[in-house]
This record gives C-alpha cells, structure tokens and sequence, in this order.
C-alpha cells in the first residue's frame, strides 16, 4: 500500500518578496548533484539530470540571453514538445527577468505569428525544424522578433539565416558573460519581486481570439502552494510531464507544485510514447484534461472486447465489486468487512495489473479539469481505486481554485476553494473567485480585464452553485446551457460526456436549445470502429466512408440507446448523424485543450443541423478542407440522418 | 549513349563497365556502363522491364553478369558474394519490403548489424567480456543513429509483420543503414506510400546523403518523377537494357529522347504532386 501523506494547512503564507527564480535557486543550491530535478527518456534509456545541472543550463542560458540582450519584462516565447531543453528556457527567461510566453506545439502558423506579435516576444525557442521554420515565415511580419533559438539540430543543417541561433551557442555566450560578470545571475535573481509579472499565458478561447493573461510570480507561488496544502507530495515523488506546457494546468503541476516540492519531472521520449513512459515510470501525481481519462476508459473498453472468456468473466467480477466499493465511498458510508475482503479479490484478480497498464498503480491523487467529465467516466476509475478528484479552475488564477478532498468525492461537483480562496455565487448565478492567485489583467486589453476583475473578485462567466455540503457546482460556461420543451434548463455537455463512455464515439456534439427534441452530431473512433468493422469483413477506404456505413450507423445508434437510458424522455437523443471527418482544433472546431467550440460549429455545420430538425434522411455535404500544408481538396458526400428507436 | 561529364577517378566510388545479362534470349541489360561518384544521390529511371532491378542485382551480387565489369573503389568486385559485398559497405533495400516479420523491429535492425559483430562463437554462448561490451556499443549506435533517425522509437519492440507497410519500408532501410554502408542502393523506396509517408522517406534519403554523420552515396531506382528530380544529383535513364541518357535532372528533363521514351508517358509514370 502507498504511504499515506497528511495534510499540512500550516505555513501556506508565501512571502511577496519570493520569486520563482529564487525559489529555484534555493532548490538547486539545497538539492545539488545528490537529486534529481527531471529525467528523459532519450534512445531507450531513461536519462537522470541533476538539480546541479538543471541549475547551469539554466544559469548559463539566461546569462546568453541578457547577452543577446534581453531586458527587463521582455518576452520570451517558447514552443516544442515537453522536454527539459523547455522548461530550461522558460526558467532561463523568468531568472533573466523576462516574462515567459508558451505556444502550442501543433499551433498553426496564424496562431504563432497572432501570439508572437501580439505579446512583443523578443525570442523565440523553438525545439527543432518544424518549429524553426513556423518562425522563419513570420519572421518579417513580428518586427519586435529579435533571435530565433532552437535546440534539436535535426534537419538544421542548411539553415544559415543571422537571426537563428543554437541553445548551445546562447550558453557559450553566457558562459562568457559569466566569466566576466560572475555575480550577475545571482543579482538578476536577488531583483526580482513576487508581484512582477512571470508568464504571459494565452487562454484557449471557446469563443474569441486568445486572451493573454498575465500571471505574477506570488499568482503561481500561492496557487502550488495551496494545492499542495491540500494533497501533499514527497520529494520523492514522480510526475510526467507530457501534456503542452502551454497549459496552464501542466505549469501547475511542472512549476507551481513541482518546485516547491522538488519532486521529478519525467519527459517521454516522443508524444507517441507517453502512455508507455508513464506506465515505465508510474508517477505518484497525475494532472490531465478529462480527454486523457477517455481515452485510458476506451483503451481498457476495447481490451476488455479482445479478452479471452475467462478474463472478461475477471473483469466483470472485479468492476462488479468495484463499483459497489465506490458507491458507499461517495455515499461515505462505511465500508462492510465482507466488501473489504471482495475488495482485496478484485484488487488481485484485475486492479492491480489494470492500474500498472494504466501507468496508475503509484497514483496517490489523479486530478482532473479544464473541462467537464462525465458521472461515467469518473466512476469507472474509482471503480479502478484510483482516487480520481475533480478540480476547478482557470488560467486567470494560476490553474486551480477548488479540489475535491480525499474521502469527500461527489462525482457531480467539484469540491472545496483550495486555503486563501473565496468562492462566492453572484445574485446572476455567476461562480466568482477571490484569492491571492488571482491573474493582474488580460495583456494590452483593459475591457476585457475590466469585465473579469471587479473588486479583486474574478469574474469566470461560470454558471454554479454551492451545495449543502459546501461543495461547488459548475454548470457550463452561460452560453452553453439549453432550455428543453419544457422549460428546464439543461447541460448539453452532460449528455456529450455521457455519449462519449462508448468506446465507439470519439467526440460528439449535442444540439437542440428551444428545439422540439434533442439531436447528436457524432465522430466515430476511427481505430476502434475501424477494428469493429474489420472483424466483420466490412470494406472501407477512408474515415468518410466508415462513418457513413450502414452498419456503423446501426452500432452508434445502439450506443446511444445506451446512453438515453435511465434519461428523462425529454433529455434524450432522438436523431443523430455521423460527421464526415473528426472535429479539429486545426479548422477551429476545438480549442487546442480539445473542448468544443459551440457557436464556431453551429456556424460551420448549419445544414446538418437543419436536416436533424427536418424529416430528410441524409444531408449533402459539399465543401472543401485545407490541410495544414496549405493544400485543398473538394469532398462531396451524403451523410446518412437516423432516428433513434425507442 | 550520350556522354557523361568528364568525372576524375578519385570521385568514383563504384563503376560498371559494358554489362551484360541475358535470361534466355531475353537482353535484360546490353552493355550498360555508368559511373557512380561519391557522395551524390544517382537515380536510374525506366520504363517497367528496362533492367532496373536486374541492375540492381548485378551491384549487390544477387547476378553475376555474363559479360562486363563491375569495379567498387577501383577493386573489381564481380567474382564476391553478396555477403561479402555487404562486408564492403554496399547495403540495399528491395522493391517489395522483405523483412523477418515475426521479428521485432529492434531485432530486424539488429541483423543487418551482424556483419559488424567481432567476437567469437565461445564468448558470444556466455555473453561475456567482448561480447556484453560489443553489444552496448551496437545497440548504443543504432539507438542513437538509426531508430532516432528515423523516428521510430514508438515500434521499436513491435513485431514488423504487424505494422503498416510505410513504416516496414522505413524498418528495412533502418536495416541496410545498421550496416553503415558506404553506397546504399534503395528500389523503389516509395512505392506503395501515402503522401505523408513519400515525405518522410525523402526527407531520410537526404538526411543520410547530407548529414556529416552518414555521407552515404545513394542510388534510387525510382518512379515518382518530382521525388527523383528533387533529390537526386544524376540521373540514369534506362530503356529496354540500354542506357539512353546519364546527365542532371535538368539535363534529362529537356532531352527529347528521354521525353519520348519515359516522361512523355504521363498518364503512367505521372507525379503525385
């Protein structure tokens, strides 16, 4: 069994003079080359580097930058796949006193050039070629860009432009800097003041341009610290980091958290390997959107259908047992000698092996948030005994302002404020925040910080409310929750969420606010529909093709029957569609966290919505898609509408 | 036979002079001589039947011509086996992928490292001294050498037989580069690829031409015209076992000859871009 870790609710004061870089340096100095700070998976080997290390890559990269000429609240932006070259450089910005600016890492060129410009970011790193050359083109168009810095020299070779530079040779220049200048660092460092702005981080934006919110030192400081009050860690402990640093929620658990407790960073080597890296290293503490849940739920789903007879039987048993367990833990009601012994079956029969596959056997907390998850999906990992908490929260306060706690889990909210926030409800029903990690404003956008923080509360355009036993409620963002006939209000995303526990469906999307009845626009899992077709010899060229089967259609209406079980007649799915293509972040149809981008698709995809609330049959498509190359291509094709059966 | 440039001895890694090979009273290739210089990609293009893969195969060993010469580094080479061919740095690749597909990727690379391993039979049973050192090293360069390059760190303990056809092209040449050859000879390396997958390959073609670390010569029997053109230094256009035309890409465009016997026939041979 793992340890158990107490609570610490005492000393949660964090000084205003503390600064990330100070904290950083504190750690390095008390750490030295005994611990280590991050490891990486590179050539099949998992790689340790120290906290010695990490401190001259950093120290020597934030000198080569004030060489370069870096000043005082300049931008440095960053974009690449997770790896410790990353965090160096955005530690390296924050130490030189620059403020640190993330992108995505499969951000399209409009997206880079809008947050480039936009921010006035002086340097950009960029991991290798693909992010070097998104640079170079739009180069001319960001007039503030000084250097371009990259990393990984595959491909690199015949590059020779003036304003690309190596990691390598930045560090060369701070080495020099350093011989001439050897206090300069820790003077940069002993500057710096907690209320200075560290990162400038962009919100996804379900409905407009990304808005840049400027985060302080003391923001991110308190915010780690406060969770951490509530759900402590060891230094001891293994985290992966492996989702986009460009999210607030991965800086949460890599900075906030991670550098006040010091405990390791662990970097896949290539995003296509990261469910295996995270099984090799089965981290204590694991942070992720609920798309990452899903997806572990539909890969044991589809398992557990190739299973022998014996090991489903196992299975069945084992989440019977399991379910019952999780249901007097969210009832909080003692749980009985007889289902303890069951328990432990359970546990040897199928947990256990399960959770190692998961890369979840050391979890000690799993969060999840920055989107709503379905009762579904939450029971099954409890299920699991994985103590699975939702959080809530957002990027204008340093990642997250209310958990669930250990033993206190209802799976239909989102628990208690985390220590040093105030959570209250407006007379509108509108969740508001007041906290010491509250964001300093949108970057050169006064309206918009104007609308969000009145009186130092935030304003999250959230709609909720507080239960009986003080735990929050979150309905979807205002504009997001539909009127049924009968006047009721009710969360589309409830029923997305509840749609999407079948294996089969990958993303769904639900209309029908001030409609007669409720109707599904679905994308089916390719590679799961895909092997369920191939079992039973159906013919297929193209994900367009599948999706449109009659046989598929059949299967997706027999998994939404499922679904409108135990609903209200009102509150089912009556007719359905299945989309020609996967909804996309590249065509605007998800932000790059992966939520739905509501108004953007009901813009795009009007006819099919029309044709659901029309007796037609099918609904022709008839457009054109650019790929991310620039290069187009027509699509023509009937997409099949079907009625739900009772 | 229009001539090539005038190339200085120094350059010329491999050379065939005046082959021939017939099967039966079919002339697969009549007099065929070309000059391979170091360093540069070479690309033979021809209509199907020219006597591409028989050319191939006379390189690498698997035919011995009747008649002609094949030297490499100035050694005449016609009488060495295909393993021994190997052993002086000629890898290939084949038209259709042939793979051990029960093995795992890792172990398919592996193979073509064989030729490189020095220890005896008695240390290799124990897996002692020179051998566990030897292993490190060759699982150290193929790590760091070829599964990088390649990007398939995500297959690497994956049963080949199981993969889709782009990424068995790309474990075969993962393969032939374990080798460390000196000319490596790829037939047809993108048939059968996706668009995406036809890039990827190029861009590893050049990367193993280009890159300091490699600085292999190439030689590509391809028929996808815009790959060949783009990445190629020479080209060799074979009709009907006879060489019609050894010159640039540019060259080779504009010759009406080449026009007439191969590139006119665009509904067959035609790009895909």
């Amino acid at each position: 069994m793992l340890p158990d870790v107490k609570p610490d609710l005492k000393g949660s004061d964090v000084s205003k003079e503390l600064t990330i870089p100070k904290l950083f340096l504190e750690k390095a100095t008390l750490y030295g080359k005994d611990r280590v700070a991050m490891r990486e998976k590179e050539f099949g080997i998992w790689r340790p580097i120290t906290w010695q290390d990490y401190f001259e890559n950093v120290k020597y990269l934030a000198l080569g930058l004030i060489s370069l000429g870096l000043e005082d609240g300049d931008k440095v932006a960053m974009i690449g796949d997770n790896r410790p070259e990353g965090l160096w450089a955005e530690m390296a910005a924050l130490c030189a006193r620059g403020i640190g600016v993330w992108l995505f890492q499969d951000s399209l060129i409009d997206e880079v050039r809008y947050i480039v410009d936009h921010s006035d970011t002086k340097f950009l790193f960029g991991e290798g070629q693909e992010e070097v050359d998104k640079a170079i083109s739009i180069f001319n168009e960001c007039p503030k860009l000084k250097k371009i810095i990259w990393d990984d020299p595959k491909g690199m070779r015949n590059y020779d432009q003036d304003y690309l530079i190596s990691l390598k040779e930045v560090q060369d220049l701070g080495r020099e800097l350093d011989r001439k200048e050897p206090n300069r660092f820790k003077e940069l460092i002993a500057n710096g003041h907690g209320d200075e702005v560290a990162l400038l981080f962009y919100t996804s934006g379900t409905t407009s341009l990304p808005k840049g919110a400027l985060l302080s030192h003391h923001n991110m400081l308190t915010m780690g610290r406060h969770l951490m009050a509530v759900d402590p860690c060891l230094e001891s402990d293994d985290y992966v980091s492996y989702l986009p640093f460009a999210w607030i929620g991965e800086q949460m658990m890599s900075i906030s958290c991670g550098l006040q407790i010091g405990y390791t960073l662990n970097f896949p080597e290539d995003p296509a390997t990261a469910q295996e890296n995270i099984r090799e290293i089965g981290p204590h503490v694991m942070f992720a959107p609920p798309r990452m849940y899903e997806q572990m739920t539909r890969s044991v789903q589809v398992k557990y259908l190739d299973a022998t007879w014996i090991k489903r039987k196992c299975y069945g048993l084992a989440t019977w047992i399991g379910y019952h367990v999780a249901d007097f833990k969210f009832k909080k009601k003692p749980i009985p000698w007889y289902w303890k012994i069951l328990e432990g079956t359970a546990y040897v029969i199928m947990q256990k092996k399960l959770k190692d596959h998961l890369g979840l056997s050391r979890v000690r907390n799993a969060y999840t948030g920055g989107a709503a998850m379905g009762p579904d999906h939450f029971r099954f990992f409890h299920a699991l005994g994985v103590n699975l908490k939702q959080i809530y929260g957002q990027t204008e306060v340093a990642g997250i302002s209310v958990v669930h706690r250990s033993g206190d889990i209802k799976f239909d909210t989102v628990g208690h404020p985390i220590p040093g926030t105030e959570i209250r409800i407006t007379e509108e029903g509108e969740i508001i925040t007041k906290s010491p990690s509250v964001f300093l404003g949108y970057y050169k956008n006064p309206e918009a910080t104007e609308k969000a923080l009145k009186d130092g509360w935030l304003h999250s355009d959230d709609k909720g409310f507080i239960d009986d036993e003080g735990h929050l409620v979150v309905f979807d963002r205002t504009k997001d929750v539909f009127t049924l006939r009968d006047g009721k209000p009710f969360s589309p995303q409830y029923l997305e969420t509840r749609l999407k526990f079948s294996p089969y469906i990958r993303d769904s999307w639900v209309v029908g606010n001030k409609r007669d009845y409720i109707a599904a626009v679905l994308c089916i899992d390719y590679s799961v529909v895909g092997k369920w077709a191939d079992e039973r010899k159906l013919n297929y060229t193209s994900y367009m093709e599948l999706s449109q089967k009659p046989e598929v259609v059949n299967l997706i209406e027999t998994q939404i029957r499922t679904a409108n079980k135990d609903l209200p007649v009102a509150a089912r799915v009556k007719r359905f569609t299945n989309l020609y293509k996967e909804l996309d972040a590249d065509d605007d149809e998800l932000t790059r966290t992966r939520k739905l981008r509501r108004s953007f698709v009901e813009k795009r995809y009007q006819d099919i919505v029309e044709a659901l609330y029309s007796d037609k049959d099918s609904v022709h498509i008839d457009t054109t898609i650019k790929y991310e190359d620039g290069r187009q291509s027509h699509i023509m094709t009937d997409m099949t509408i079907q009625t739900v059966e009772e | 036979m229009i001539a090539s440039d005038e190339i200085k001895d120094d350059d010329i890694l491999l050379e065939l002079a005046d082959i021939h090979m017939s099967f039966g009273k079919v002339s697969a290739l009549a007099g065929v001589s070309l000059k391979i210089r170091k360093g540069e990609i070479h690309s033979i293009i021809g209509p199907n039947g020219a006597g591409k893969t028989v050319m191939m195969n006379c390189i690498n060993g698997l035919y011995h011509p009747q008649r002609g010469d094949i030297y490499y580094k100035k050694e005449r080479i016609n009488h060495l086996r295909p393993h021994q061919r190997a052993g002086l740095g000629i890898a290939r690749t084949f038209q259709k992928v042939e793979v051990f597909g029960g093995m795992t990727v890792l172990d398919n690379i592996r193979l073509g490292r064989h030729i490189h391993y020095k220890s005896g039979i008695v240390s290799g049973a124990f897996y002692i001294g020179k051998t566990d050192r030897e292993e490190i090293e060759h699982r150290k360069f193929i790590e760091e050498e070829i599964i990088d390059l390649l990007e398939i760190e995500q297959i690497r303990h994956k049963p080949v037989g199981r993969l889709p056809y782009g990424l068995q092209k790309r474990v075969e040449l993962g393969r032939a580069l374990a080798l460390e050859p000196e000319l490596l000879i790829l037939d047809e390396p993108l048939a059968g690829l996706n668009l995406e997958e036809v890039e990827d390959m190029a861009r590893f073609i050049l990367d193993v031409n280009e890159e300091a670390r490699w600085k292999v010569t190439c030689l590509l029997v391809e028929h996808d015209m815009g790959v060949v053109m783009d990445l190629s230094h020479r080209v060799f256009v074979l009709n009907f076992g006879n060489m019609i035309m050894d010159g640039t890409p540019p060259e080779v465009q504009s010759h009406p000859e080449v026009i007439k016997a191969y590139l006119g026939e665009e509904d067959l041979y035609a790009t895909r871009r």
